[in-house]
């Protein structure tokens, strides 16, 4: 981890980005369209994507990122 | 002489459509999203069912991207009613927390719930399915619960407030068709909310068996991904359906163990 960097799990792999980066910030540096897809940090679902922009991620955070695929 | 118009629409139609929850279903074919070859090839198969409910699953997105795996964006959620499962969840608490995530993608409430009980067999784990059903009734979901043939299971189903059971033909992916039809017959004929029988169905004949034992709808997936020509299959499941349901309201002839003639039995030259 660098000085300013916070490390935290998306999907079980760690990641890394900037201290103060927000969900939005996550998204966008995974190309990923808030609309498509359901975030669930630390068992808890985050409902409101409108929040996604003001939302700050922290070091140890459990993200889990989820959307629809084929399925009977 | 022609006989075009002779059969009013209203003797076709089915006096009662498919309604669940109080919502009412253009179609009594449910089917699933997964396991066909290529996303076109699916719409496709989809389209040619006719079907309206159509299952997803929840899943991790991949985030290195090596799979085109979201579906959303092949089905036309006005089109489409998103019906999304549980598959792969082998407690109720992972079962509750897959349901929650689906509700939170803002489609619907309603959820096709599988609590798997057995890796080999994929059989339904009937306690945790229950347990599972009551929470997610008690949070407003509408539960279609994914049950094996047992009436008890489907009645104590119905009394937790799921909107439909769907007890299985045989087991998920097997194709074998319908292994038990007295207990479903039974099941229907006891359980006042809809039944659907969902897995096990192989092929158009199994489709229409099910159909002709008076049960309100059949979700198939492995049916048709798997068929050779997914979607010529989509067709037949989709005649087959309808085709068993019409018989179911015709009513079947007695079965007789020996034969009667169909033609006049006098009248013959010579008599």
């Amino acid at each position: 981890m660098l000085l300013g960097e916070i490390v935290f799990s998306v999907n079980g792999a760690e990641r890394c980005l900037a201290a103060g980066s927000t969900v939005a910030d996550l998204l966008a540096s995974l190309g990923l369209d808030a609309r498509a897809v359901v975030i669930e940090r630390n068992g808890t679902i985050l409902r409101d994507r409108a929040s996604f922009a003001k939302l700050e991620l922290a070091s140890d955070d459990s993200i889990e990122i989820v959307h629809f695929v084929g399925g009977g | 002489m022609t006989h075009a118009g002779l059969i009013s629409p209203m003797t076709l139609a089915d006096p009662q459509p498919l309604t669940i929850a109080g919502r009412e279903f253009r179609s009594r074919l449910m089917v699933g999203t997964g396991k066909y070859a290529s996303n076109a090839q699916m719409i496709e198969a989809i389209e040619a069912s006719g079907a309206e409910v159509v299952t997803v699953a929840v899943r991790r997105v991949d985030l290195d991207r090596s799979k085109d795996e979201a579906i959303l964006h092949h089905l036309d959620p006005d089109q489409y009613f998103l019906l999304a499962n549980t598959a792969g969840c082998f407690n109720a608490a992972d079962a509750i927390r897959y349901a929650r995530l689906a509700r939170a993608a803002g489609f619907n409430e309603w959820v096709k719930l599988e609590v798997i009980g057995d890796q080999q067999t994929l059989l339904p784990d009937t306690a945790g399915l229950l347990e599972a059903t009551k929470t997610l009734v008690e949070e407003g979901f509408k539960v279609l619960a994914y049950t094996n043939e047992d009436l008890i299971t489907a009645l104590r189903l119905e009394d937790a407030g799921a909107v439909a059971v769907m007890p299985l033909a045989s087991p998920i992916g097997s194709g074998l068709g319908m292994l038990n039809p007295y207990a479903i017959r039974t099941i229907k004929q006891r359980c006042t909310i809809p039944v659907i029988v969902d897995a096990g169905v192989g092929t158009a004949s199994d489709a229409c068996i099910v159909m002709e034992q008076g049960v309100d709808g059949i979700l198939m997936n492995t049916g048709i991904a798997a068929a050779k020509e997914p979607v010529r299959m989509a067709v037949a499941m989709r005649s087959a359906v309808e085709a068993g349901r019409n018989a179911y309201l015709a009513g079947r002839m007695p079965k007789r163990e020996v034969a009667v003639p169909s033609s006049p039995t006098t009248g013959m030259l010579g008599s």
